[in-house]
C-alpha cells in the first residue's frame, strides 16, 4: 500500500480495542460467506485461529511472533494445495484469500494494518459473489460491508463513543444514502460485450438434465429443488397434463443407458393446428446447449436451432441465465412419414438383454396383430394394474434391468418406467424413443409465471404410430397420475407418509420464488443487450457506451448536487418556545398587534392585553409562562413547556366588536 | 518525499491564490465555509480506489451483476463519505483564543475555542507548528483545544497559520482548511541566568522602613517603644511581663526600585534580561518592586498581576 512519509507516524499508532473488535467481526463475516464452498475443516480451523487471536489480543496484547506466522502461512498454502490441487483458480484462490485475511489479523497492531485488513475484507466479500449471486447471498455480503466500513470509521480518532452494535448504524446509513447513486452506476456502467481475460469459466458441476440417462440417474435431480427455469405464457396457461418441456430425445440404448445422439439433420415435419402457445423461458445456467421447450416447439429462437428430433439447441452453452421466447403446438402430428433408416433406429435393441421382456412383447404382437395402439394400451395397463409403485428410492437392478424391473422389483420412477416402456415397444416392433425434460412446475400467482425446479425433471416415451407420427406416452402417469399433476416429490411423499412438513416448506418457497425471479430478471439478467435497450421507452433504441457514460456523468452530477445540498443544509435550531411565540405573534399580528423589533416580550404582551381586553386573563398567563420559561431556568421543566405550547395553540383571539 | 512535498506546497501557495486566499490574518470569529474547505483523497483513499477499480473490472469481466452491484454500492458509499468529510469541517467556528504566559524559549499554551454549528464535528485535527491536537465539537457546543506555541524572542508574536483537518469518516478523504487568526501573544523576555543583585541607592536605604505584616507570628516580651495597641492584654494577664503581638514581616520587606537608567553600562537586551531576573527573584519571595522604564513608570507593588504587568512592559520595550 502506498504510504507517504508524512503520514507514516500516524499510521504507526497502536490499534484500540474497538476497531480491532470490528475488524475481527468483519473477517468473521467474510469467513461465514465463504464457508459454503470451502472445506469444513478449513473453515473451522480459520474460525478457531480468528477466535484465538481475538482472545489473545484482549488478554495479553501484542502481535503474534514471526516464528508462528511463517509456519501458519506455509500450512495454509499446503492445506489449499492438498485440497484443491493448486493455488490458482476460483475456489483455491478464494480459500487462500480468506486464509491470508485471517492470518493478517495475527499481525494487525497498527492503524495501517487495520485499514489494509478492512479494504481487503471488502474484496474478499465481493469474491464470495463469484460463487453464488442469489439475492440472499448478495444481501448477506452487502451486510458484511457494514462492519468493514465501521472498522474504518472507528479508526478515526475523537468521535462520540457508542456501544458496538450502534457502531454499525452510521455505515448502514451511509450505504443506504448512497444506494440511489449505486443503482445509477449499476444501470449505466457500460458492460463488457466480451470478457477481457479468461472465458468466464463457470466450472461448477451443475446438476441438471444430462445427455444420457440410466435408471437411477435422476434420484439426485428429483430432490434438488433449485429453480431450473421460469416460464411466462402470453396467453392462457396450458393444463398440467400438457406441461411437458422437451429437452433431450434419446435413441440409443445399450442395455443400461439411454443416450442422446447429436444429429445434424433438418427438423422433422410437424403438422399442427392453428392454436400455438407463445411463452418466454428464463433458463438458469446449465452449462449445456439444450434449451427446454414446451412439447412440441415449432420454431427456434435466435442463436439457436431446431434439431431433427425437435430439440432446441443453443449455439453456445448456457453459462448465465438465458431468456428466450418460443412458440409450441399442443396438438400436433410429428413426422407422420418415417423413413426406413429412422424406423430401424427406433427399433434397435442391444442383443442378449432382457429376454423375458422381449418374450412378453412378442406375445403381445402375436395377440394384437397390427394393432399398435392396443399394444401401447396393454403396456400402460400393465403399469397401472401390475402392482407397480412409484418411489424415488427403488431397489437396485441387475444386468437385465428391464426384466428385473418388470418382473421382480416393480418399483421405480420416471426413468424406470420410460425406459421399460420404450424397450417393450421396440421389442413389439413399434418405433419408440425416450424423451427427457421437465414436467409440471409451480404456478406463481403473484408473478404470473410457472416455476420449474430441477426436481420437476421427467422422462417419458414417444412412440411412432402409423398416420399419427410420434406420440407422447407417459408411462409414469399410468402408475401414478399425481406425478403429472403434483410433481415428483409429492408423488413420492404420498407413497410414504401423506402430508409432510416438507411440502408446506416447499409451498412457502414456491411463493417466495417470485422475489428470486425479480432478482434474476432485474439484477443478474441485466446484460449488455438489456442495457442497450434501457432507454427504449424514451425513444432511444440502442444506447451505446458513450451515451451510457454521458448518462452516468449527468446522473452522478445530479446526485453530487443533492449531496452538497444535504451537506450544506443548515438545520434550523429547534427551539419550541420560540416556535410557539412566533405562532402567538402571528395571531396577534392578524388583529393588528404587531411586535416591534425592539420590543421585549413583556412590553409586547402588556400592549396586547390593552388592545384585546377580552383576552386579558389568557394573555397574562401566557406572558407569565413565557417569562418563566425564558428566564427562570437553565433547563425549563418539560411540563411547563408543554403547557405553554398547548396554551399558545389554543389561543385564538377574536377582534373586538366595536 | 517530505522535502519535495514542502517545495510543492510552497509553489502551490505562490501560484494558486485560491489556496492561499484565506491565509492572511483575519479577525475572530472565523467560520469555515465551503469556499475554504478543500478535499483530496488520502493515500489510503487512492489505494482503495484502485481496489474498487479491480473489483469493478473483475465484476464486469465475469459478467457478475451481483458483484457489480456490490462494487457500485461500496464505491458510492466511499464517494458519499467525501461529503461527510466536508461536513465535519463545514461551519466550524473559531470563536475565541486564550493564551497563557511564557518567557522566550518556553512553549506558550494557546487555547482555541471552537463552536459547533447545527451538527457535530467529529474527529477534527488542529495542526500548528508540527503538533497535532484532535478533538470533537458537539452541535452548538464549545470545545477547547490546547496547543503549545514555541517562542524564541520577547515581544509580540503573531499566531502561525493553523491547519484544521479531518479524515472523517472512513479515512479516504482528507478535508482541510487553513485558518490564520489575527491574534498575537506577548512573549516575556528571558531572564539572564545569573548576575548581581540590584545596587540599591542610599536614598532608597533611607526611605526604607519597617513594613508591618498583618499576620501574628508569635508573642514576645514588651520592649520599650512597642506600640501600645500591639500589647496582647489577655495573654499578658497570665504572665509576669507584658507580651506583645509580633507581626510577621515579610523577608522581602526591603523593596526594590528597579530602574532602567541604573544599568546604563549594559546593552538594552542585557538590561531587559537583568531586570527580568530581578523581577523574577522579587516575585519568588514576594518582595515589592517598582520599575522605571523609558516611557513607563510602574509604582510599587507585588503579586502575580504586578509581576505580569512589569514583564509585559519589559516585553513591549522596543
Amino acid at each position: 500500500m502506498i504510504c507517504f512519509a508524512w503520514f507514516r507516524h500516524r499510521h504507526r499508532e497502536p490499534l484500540d480495542v474497538r476497531p480491532f473488535d470490528l475488524l475481527c467481526l468483519t473477517v468473521a463475516v467474510v469467513l461465514a460467506v465463504h464457508a459454503p464452498h470451502m472445506p469444513a475443516w478449513l473453515s473451522l480451523a480459520l474460525a478457531a485461529t480468528l477466535a484465538a487471536r481475538w482472545w489473545q489480543r484482549r488478554r495479553y496484547g501484542g502481535r503474534a511472533p514471526i516464528a508462528l506466522k511463517i509456519p501458519l502461512v506455509a500450512l495454509l498454502s499446503g492445506a489449499v494445495i492438498f485440497h484443491y490441487g493448486n493455488l490458482f483458480g476460483r475456489e483455491p484462490g478464494a480459500a487462500l484469500a480468506v486464509g491470508l485475511l485471517v492470518l493478517k489479523l495475527l499481525e494487525t497492531e497498527t492503524t495501517r494494518d487495520a485499514r489494509v485488513g478492512a479494504a481487503f475484507s471488502c474484496f474478499a466479500l465481493m469474491s464470495a459473489l463469484l460463487f453464488d449471486q442469489g439475492m440472499v447471498a448478495t444481501v448477506l455480503v452487502a451486510l458484511g460491508l457494514l462492519p468493514a466500513l465501521a472498522t474504518l470509521r472507528a479508526l478515526e480518532p475523537a468521535h462520540a463513543a457508542t456501544p458496538l452494535p450502534r457502531e454499525l448504524l452510521p455505515a448502514l446509513g451511509l450505504l443506504g444514502a448512497s444506494l440511489p447513486l449505486a443503482l445509477l452506476a449499476f444501470l449505466f456502467v457500460p458492460r463488457l460485450s466480451t470478457p477481457l481475460w479468461g472465458a468466464p469459466n463457470t466450472g461448477q458441476t451443475r446438476t441438471g438434465l444430462s445427455e444420457d440417462m440410466s435408471p437411477g440417474d435422476f434420484t439426485e435431480l428429483l430432490v434438488d429443488d433449485r429453480p431450473a427455469m421460469r416460464v411466462t405464457f402470453d396467453g392462457v396457461l396450458p393444463p398440467p397434463s400438457q406441461r411437458y418441456f422437451r429437452a433431450y430425445v434419446m435413441w440409443n440404448y445399450d442395455g443400461r443407458r439411454w443416450s442422446h445422439l447429436g444429429t445434424g439433420g433438418a427438423p422433422g415435419e410437424v403438422e399442427h393446428g392453428s392454436v400455438l402457445t407463445s411463452y418466454t423461458v428464463s433458463l438458469e445456467a446449465t452449462g449445456q446447449r439444450i434449451l427446454p421447450a414446451l412439447d412440441v416447439p415449432v420454431e427456434a429462437p435466435d442463436q439457436a436451432r431446431l434439431s431433427s428430433d425437435h430439440e432446441v439447441l443453443s449455439a453456445s452453452p448456457v453459462n448465465a441465465t438465458l431468456t428466450y421466447s418460443l412458440r409450441s403446438a399442443s396438438s400436433y402430428r410429428l413426422e407422420p412419414q418415417l423413413d426406413e433408416r429412422e424406423r430401424r433406429r427406433g427399433l434397435r435393441l442391444p442383443a442378449g438383454f432382457n429376454p423375458r421382456t422381449l418374450a412378453l412383447a412378442q406375445r403381445w404382437r402375436t395377440e394384437f396383430g397390427n394393432n399398435d395402439k392396443a399394444i401401447v394400451q396393454t403396456a400402460l395397463k400393465l403399469f397401472h394394474d401390475g402392482g407397480f409403485s412409484y418411489t424415488l428410492a427403488p431397489a437396485p437392478l441387475g444386468r437385465d434391468a428391464v426384466d428385473d424391473f418388470l418382473f421382480s422389483t416393480h418399483e421405480g420412477f420416471c426413468e424406470h418406467y420410460s425406459s421399460a416402456f420404450t424397450v417393450l415397444m421396440r421389442a413389439a416392433g413399434i418405433p419408440a424413443r425416450v424423451v427427457t425434460g421437465y414436467q409440471g412446475g409451480y404456478w406463481n400467482e403473484l408473478g404470473s409465471y410457472l416455476l420449474v425446479r430441477q426436481s420437476d425433471a421427467h422422462a417419458w416415451s414417444e412412440v411412432w404410430l402409423p398416420g399419427e407420427g410420434w406420440q407422447r406416452v407417459d408411462p409414469t402417469a399410468a402408475v401414478r397420475p399425481e406425478r403429472v399433476d403434483l410433481g415428483a416429490a409429492a408423488a413420492a411423499a404420498q407413497e410414504s407418509a401423506g402430508w409432510s412438513p416438507g411440502q408446506w416448506w416447499l409451498g412457502m418457497r414456491n411463493q417466495w420464488d417470485v422475489v428470486n425471479r425479480w432478482w434474476n430478471q432485474g439484477v443478474i439478467g441485466f446484460d449488455t443487450l438489456r442495457q442497450h435497450g434501457l432507454l427504449t421507452p424514451f425513444g432511444l433504441h440502442d444506447t451505446d457506451p458513450g451515451m451510457l457514460g454521458l448518462l452516468l456523468a449527468v446522473g452522478g452530477s445530479l446526485f453530487a448536487a443533492l449531496g452538497l445540498l444535504w451537506a450544506m443544509w443548515k438545520r434550523p435550531a429547534n427551539d419550541p418556545v420560540r416556535t410557539s411565540m412566533q405562532l402567538l405573534e402571528r395571531r396577534l399580528a392578524a388583529l393588528g398587534v404587531v411586535r416591534r423589533h425592539s420590543e421585549g416580550p413583556q412590553h409586547f404582551f402588556i400592549r396586547a392585553t390593552r388592545a384585546l381586553p377580552t383576552h386579558r386573563a389568557e394573555l397574562e398567563v401566557l406572558m407569565r409562562t413565557y417569562l418563566e420559561l425564558r428566564y427562570a431556568y437553565d433547563e425549563p421543566p418539560a411540563e411547563l413547556l408543554k403547557n405553554f405550547r398547548q396554551a399558545a395553540r389554543d389561543f385564538r383571539p377574536r377582534r373586538m366588536v366595536k | 518525499m517530505p522535502a519535495a512535498f514542502r517545495r510543492l506546497q510552497a509553489w502551490a501557495e505562490r501560484r494558486l491564490p485560491a489556496l492561499t486566499r484565506y491565509k492572511r490574518p483575519e479577525s475572530l470569529p472565523i467560520t469555515l465555509h465551503r469556499r475554504r474547505v478543500y478535499i483530496v483523497p488520502t493515500a489510503f483513499g487512492i489505494a482503495f480506489t484502485l481496489l474498487l477499480l479491480v473489483m469493478l473490472l473483475g465484476a464486469l469481466n465475469y459478467a457478475n451483476n451481483a458483484a457489480l452491484l456490490l462494487t457500485c454500492m461500496l464505491g458510492s458509499a466511499c464517494t458519499a463519505s467525501m461529503l461527510v468529510a466536508f461536513r465535519s469541517l463545514h461551519r466550524l467556528r473559531l470563536t475565541a483564543i486564550r493564551h497563557g504566559q511564557a518567557m522566550a524559549g518556553e512553549p506558550m499554551v494557546i487555547q482555541l475555542v471552537f463552536t459547533g454549528e447545527d451538527h457535530t464535528h467529529p474527529s477534527v485535527h488542529a495542526d500548528m507548528d508540527g503538533q497535532t491536537e484532535t478533538f470533537m465539537v458537539a452541535a452548538r457546543a464549545e470545545a477547547w483545544v490546547s496547543l503549545n506555541l514555541a517562542t524564541s524572542q520577547r515581544g509580540w508574536q503573531p499566531l502561525p497559520r493553523i491547519k484544521l483537518w479531518s479524515n472523517w469518516p472512513l479515512g479516504l478523504f482528507h478535508a482541510w482548511s487553513w485558518i490564520h487568526p489575527d491574534h498575537a501573544v506577548l512573549v516575556w523576555p528571558r531572564p539572564e541566568p545569573a548576575g548581581p543583585p540590584p545596587m540599591l541607592q542610599g536614598e532608597q536605604d533611607l526611605r526604607r522602613r519597617l513594613h508591618q505584616g498583618e499576620d501574628i507570628a508569635a508573642l514576645r516580651d514588651y520592649r520599650a517603644g512597642d506600640p501600645q495597641r500591639h500589647i496582647a492584654w489577655k495573654h499578658s494577664a497570665r504572665h509576669e511581663h507584658l507580651l506583645v503581638k509580633d507581626f510577621e514581616q515579610p523577608e522581602a520587606q526591603e523593596e526594590w526600585r528597579l530602574d532602567w537608567r541604573s544599568l546604563s553600562t549594559l546593552s538594552p537586551e542585557a538590561r531587559i534580561a537583568r531586570l527580568a531576573r530581578w523581577l523574577g527573584e522579587a516575585e519568588a519571595v514576594g518582595r515589592p518592586t517598582a520599575l522605571w522604564l523609558p516611557g513607563e513608570d510602574i509604582g510599587l507593588g507585588h503579586g502575580r498581576s504586578h509581576y505580569a504587568h512589569c514583564m509585559n512592559a519589559l516585553a513591549r520595550l522596543p
